[in-house]
């Protein structure tokens, strides 16, 4: 396990290009909107972008794991749709994975 | 374009209001930090680069994504570059806030907008929304969502270093499901049965066929190009 204080250089570099690129976006709108103007279609991309990224990060992950993720995929969605709580559906769906592949 | 009144102040007790008004939405963002806390652990970062990560970039889904895509040695280009794709919203979000904004100093505005996260963005619009005169309110909310985000990394970090085997308590599924529970919460309907069809077929033979990270940009950019011709 690495040392909790350990602070290696390279990411360190990564975390704070990280954190610039963020600060970019984040005073972005304030500074283009006096400057330039966003197109309709720009606005409607950008609203997609989140959910697109986290689609395309979970269907390999998914679609190439066993039937125990499958079931607990399952059981998360379920789970935060009927609570709306994270923590419950995180509990819920860890707790499946280890049950099935306990089963299996 | 809502108009804002023209004495926006900046000061305590906006900074004050923000604070207090936010402490509830902040407890539940701790528990999300808590988790990125653990699954960074996982991942190979330490206590004091979990944290670092939390105290400067404060953007959970974009750390997260982050710690998905590390590994040894990291991949720079695909972990600055998937940050910045999933934080472009962010844009937006500050563009919403300018009526206000143009009203104090800029070097106040520059360092709120620091704070901006999705929660105590949408809570500071609808205070700025019903009249208020706040012009600290987001620095104020975006500090307790930051000191609990922050917290809650050094908590999750510290307890993430004394489990085991992560598999043999289903832990390297938390991530997958962290993932799952924020895509619930993004789906707005039908509509978006388009783009995250098309997102997550690309992904899929994406990652089939080139090596490394780069099925996350093609996915994403297959999903944006399908809602973008939809509208057309």
């Amino acid at each position: 396990m690495t040392d909790p204080f350990a602070l290696a250089p390279r990411t360190v570099g990564v975390v704070l290009a990280m954190a610039a690129v963020t600060y970019l976006t984040k005073a972005g709108g304030l500074w283009a909107l006096g400057h330039v103007d966003l197109p309709d279609d720009a606005e409607t991309a950008l609203d997609a972008l989140p959910g697109a990224v986290v689609v395309s990060i979970l269907a390999p992950a998914v679609a190439t794991a066993g039937p125990p993720t499958w079931v607990a995929a399952g059981v998360v969605v379920v789970a935060v749709r009927r609570t709306g709580n994270v923590l419950v559906a995180l509990l819920l769906g860890v707790g499946a994975v280890v049950l099935v592949r306990g089963a299996l | 374009m809502t108009t804002a009144p023209p004495d926006v102040q900046f000061g305590w007790a906006g900074l004050r209001d923000g604070f207090v008004q936010c402490v509830p939405v902040a407890l539940g963002v701790a528990g999300y930090g808590v988790v990125f806390g653990v699954l960074a652990r996982e991942a190979g970062l330490s206590v004091a680069e979990a944290t670092l990560m939390s105290a400067t970039v404060l953007a959970g889904a974009a750390q997260l994504i982050a710690i998905e895509l590390w590994a040894d040695p990291v991949p720079v280009v695909a972990v600055v570059g998937t940050t910045l794709v999933v934080n472009l919203r962010y844009v937006l979000m500050g563009a919403a806030l300018r009526p206000w904004f143009r009203r104090i100093a800029p070097r106040q505005a520059y360092a709120s907008v620091f704070f901006t996260a999705d929660e105590n963005w949408a809570l500071t619009m609808g205070e700025l929304r019903s009249g208020s005169r706040l012009g600290a309110f987001l620095l104020g909310s975006g500090l307790a969502i930051w000191s609990f985000w922050v917290a809650a990394t050094v908590v999750g970090a510290t307890a993430g270093g004394v489990v085991g085997d992560p598999s043999r308590y289903g832990l390297d599924f938390a991530l997958t499901a962290v993932f799952l529970a924020i895509a619930v919460e993004l789906w707005e309907g039908r509509s978006t049965l388009a783009p995250w069809g098309a997102a997550a077929v690309v992904a899929v033979a994406t990652e089939a066929l080139l090596p490394g990270r780069w099925y996350v940009l093609c996915g994403a950019l297959a999903g944006v190009l399908a809602v973008v011709v939809r509208r057309d």
